[in-house]
């Protein structure tokens, strides 16, 4: 049984707005999406005097260009001498590879009894049936608790060298922080829409899956923060400052890089004078197994996270 | 297992969790918080320094439940507890020395992340020191040069960050290097732990079938840490980033981070690769022409430099040279010679750019000699401490340069005339070079100023008055004592040295 729309229902389906959009007739981002076109670059002629001139001081005052005998010799074989001084290097690790252990032989040294034992009993000591996250959160803990803070001192470096300061003219920048780019573009919002949820699911199920197959807390922390970027670029700062700010992120930092260092410290400390520790290694191939290796992954996944996305939003707006 | 045996451990994850915690602290509790952990790891050091004099061997700590190649570890013997010790009041007193400065030069909310560097840097300073491990060394050195280039940014200018990025550069080109170097290692012997690579380097040097790439490695390694402790042709990042960053920084940088490399180095020598190989594969010798080249070009391009800051940064370039050069020598007499010279150095330099950041208060914050004239008498004590750092640095008796400067000079008359010859050459002249330009420095800060009419808009550069700075003079005063304790009582100091290097066998 057909039925007949008036004109007026009609034009409210969904196939009469396809139809429209076929012939030609609506463009979906007039008015939905706020279209700035970019206006060529031009610079007004004070601050074209004003970079010309601090040019020329740079170099005579800085510099002292004209002077500065080594810089002048500097500055004609400094092309030559690096492209010189790369093929060197290159050839001398050419030649030097040349005379390594091939790959794959079984009587390399380092197929010893290293790499043996954590092959065979990694499983048994760590419970982790993911060997590498055993080998990094287990036998080698000490090494990725360094790593972990060089991650975290890496973006402190970042806050001192990109934040912005109180009266620097990046502050008005950051107010429209998209001041080069177009906002509420549907066609990123809808993809962000169903990926990012799936993204960051994914990212969890890597990360607690660190010490069950392939993955941990790096790998996991990356695709969460990859997640969490997407998201900032198709929702907008205000979007997901509702629930990631900078304080946020100094929180789940802190609390997660302070219970990596107090779980070694403990798990050191008790190795170290042939103590238990008292936390039970469970049933190998259990998600709830293998004693610490399971929150530090946590803890690795979440500094990571944070991580990246703050990278983002320094070099984006200079804080966040 | 005693449980001060604990202490190296303890030292190394204090100062890393106290660089997490000071993330949420202001700027008060931060500079509290540090003075605390510096003042405590201090401490415990010093207890832990006497205990290993009296144990009188090393013995290794168990990072973690697995035994030695599985899991981590660290070391400690004589010599490791020592410059721990060493390294954590020197960083107190460079940290002391420069506070008012970085209190005013470092904006609000950036000033407990120069907590956070000076922490994590200490961490990695201490974990260097200790480690057993080669790739537990590579991932502190990561630590130790990111945070280096954040103290050498955090007052937000120009020319610092010109002089942060030029760091990062040529300190990537090093760490690349070194981890290079470490990849073939582990490619050749199959082990991390330094004590197991010694073992199996041993017996694949005498088999003779890997020798071009251990060559080639120990080449990488030597080149990297050469880099970022700025011997002479690599030594570009350093005067910028010495000369403009804050004084603290400065003083840190000079006399304990490019240090940290040195003493992975010599361990890398000792403990790795053997000193035997080392001098074999003529690796060194390179290391010798480089450092004697940089013991001349270093005080050559100071007196040419006008301005005090970059002069002290360009007598760094030197005295590494010295360091180096010790190493070239080949013989432990030289290794002995070039340790003594990173104490003397380390506490000589830190005393002289604190002190030169007196004089320059006194001269409207200018570093161009020529308003520092007559300097000397507008801030007495940051004169005297400055004069008598420039008598270290030349090697006036009683102090520790001179100490240090005989040592090597013991350590190349031992040596085969190929190298006695050039070394004693060097030194004397290197000596008569930095005589030049640290007695110009002296003679100038103590010329009256003449009456010219001042340039306009010019103030008249102020008096200090050293009542005012009261833990400024007690630091120059703490520096002065430490470098004479080096200079009047070398004896059991070398003797220290020398089991401490013994022990690293």
């Amino acid at each position: 049984m057909s039925r007949l729309l008036s004109q007026e229902e009609y034009r409210k389906t969904k196939a009469y707005k396809i139809k429209k959009w076929y012939r030609g007739d609506k463009d979906p981002y007039v008015g939905a999406m706020e279209l700035k076109p970019q206006k060529p670059f031009k610079e007004d002629i004070t601050a074209q005097r004003k970079r010309i001139h601090d040019d020329a001081l740079l170099k005579k005052k800085i510099y002292d260009t004209e002077h500065n005998r080594k810089l002048q010799l500097f500055s004609k074989f400094y092309e030559v001498v690096s492209v010189l001084f790369v093929v060197v290097l290159m050839a001398i690790l050419l030649y030097v590879v040349s005379y390594l252990p091939p790959t794959g032989n079984p009587a390399n040294p380092d197929n010893n009894e290293v790499s043996a034992k954590y092959i065979e009993d990694a499983m048994k000591d760590t419970g982790a049936v993911n060997i590498v996250t055993g080998m990094i959160l287990d036998y080698r803990a000490f090494d990725t608790l360094g790593e972990s803070n060089v991650l975290f001192i890496a973006t402190c470096t970042v806050f001192i060298l990109l934040r912005a300061d109180k009266h620097s003219k990046k502050l008005k920048e950051e107010e429209s922080d998209r001041l080069y780019e177009p906002k509420n573009d549907i066609i990123l919002q809808k993809a962000a829409f169903f990926l990012v949820p799936m993204i960051i699911i994914f990212g969890i199920y890597v990360i607690l899956n660190g010490h069950l197959s392939p993955g941990g807390g790096f790998s996991g922390g990356a695709i969460i923060g990859s997640g969490l970027i997407l998201y900032v670029n198709a929702y907008g700062f205000k979007k997901i400052e509702r629930f990631f700010t900078q304080k946020t992120y100094k929180t789940i930092c802190f609390v997660a890089l302070l219970f990596y260092c107090l779980a070694k410290t403990y798990s050191f400390y008790c190795g170290a004078h042939h103590l238990e520790t008292g936390i039970p290694l469970g049933t190998p191939g259990d998600i709830v197994s293998s004693g610490l290796i399971l929150p530090l992954n946590i803890c690795v996944g979440m500094v990571v996270a944070c991580t990246m996305y703050a990278f983002y939003a320094m070099f984006r707006k200079g804080g966040f | 297992m005693d449980f001060i045996q604990n202490v190296p451990f303890f030292s190394i994850l204090l100062s890393l969790g106290s660089g997490v915690l000071t993330s949420i602290m202001n700027r008060r509790i931060a500079r509290l918080w540090n003075t605390f952990i510096l003042t405590v790891i201090s401490i415990m050091s010093a207890v832990f320094f006497v205990y290993m004099i009296g144990r009188g061997e090393s013995y290794v700590f168990m990072m973690g439940h697995f035994p030695a190649p599985w899991g981590n570890e660290i070391r400690a013997g004589v010599l490791e507890a020592g410059m721990a010790l060493f390294f954590c009041i020197v960083m107190f007193l460079c940290i002391k020395g420069g506070q008012e400065h970085i209190d005013k030069e470092i904006e609000e909310p950036k000033a407990n992340l120069y907590y956070i560097m000076l922490n994590l840097l200490l961490s990695s300073l201490l974990a260097l020191i200790y480690t057993n491990d080669l790739f537990t060394a590579y991932v502190f050195v990561e630590i130790n040069t990111i945070s280096a280039c954040g103290l050498i940014m955090i007052t937000n200018e120009g020319r610092t960050i010109e002089a942060a990025t030029r760091y990062m550069i040529m300190s990537s080109l090093g760490s690349g290097l070194l981890l290079l170097g470490l990849c073939i290692l582990y490619d050749i012997t199959g082990h991390l732990l330094m004590s197991n690579m010694k073992n199996s380097l041993a017996a694949v040097y005498a088999q003779g079938a890997y020798n071009t790439p251990i060559i080639a490695s120990i080449g990488m390694v030597c080149v990297g840490l050469a880099i970022k402790s700025a011997l002479y042709p690599f030594h570009t990042w350093l005067p910028d980033a010495y000369g403009y960053s804050t004084v603290s920084s400065a003083a840190i940088l000079s006399s304990l981070v490019s240090k940290g490399y040195i003493f992975l180095l010599i361990k890398i020598f000792y403990r790795v690769v053997g000193f035997d190989i080392v001098v074999d594969s003529k690796v060194i010798n390179i290391l010798f022409v480089f450092g004697l080249l940089g013991m001349i070009m270093g005080s050559v391009n100071a007196i040419q430099e006008k301005d005090i800051r970059r002069m002290v940064a360009f007598s760094s370039v030197a005295q590494i040279g010295y360091i180096y050069m010790g190493f070239g020598l080949g013989t432990s007499a030289g290794i002995v010679a070039s340790i003594f010279h990173i104490l003397s150095h380390a506490s000589t330099k830190s005393l002289l750019f604190i002190a030169g950041v007196g004089l320059t208060d006194a001269s409207n914050d200018s570093k161009k000699f020529v308003d520092l004239t007559g300097s000397g008498y507008r801030n007495m004590v940051a004169g005297i401490a400055f004069s008598l750092g420039a008598c270290s640095m030349v090697g006036i008796p009683l102090f520790s340069g001179f100490i240090s400067k005989m040592l090597f000079a013991q350590a190349a008359v031992s040596n085969s005339l190929t190298k006695m010859l050039p070394t004693l050459i060097c030194l004397a002249i290197s000596t008569v070079l930095n005589a030049i330009y640290f007695m110009k420095t002296v003679i100038l800060i103590y010329t009256p100023i003449q009456k010219v009419p001042s340039k306009e808009g010019e103030p008249e550069p102020k008096k200090v008055e050293s009542r005012n700075h009261p833990v400024y003079n007690v630091v120059l005063l703490c520096m002065i004592i430490l470098n004479m304790i080096l200079g009047c009582c070398s004896q059991p100091i070398v003797t220290w040295i020398e089991t401490g290097l013994e022990m690293f066998q």
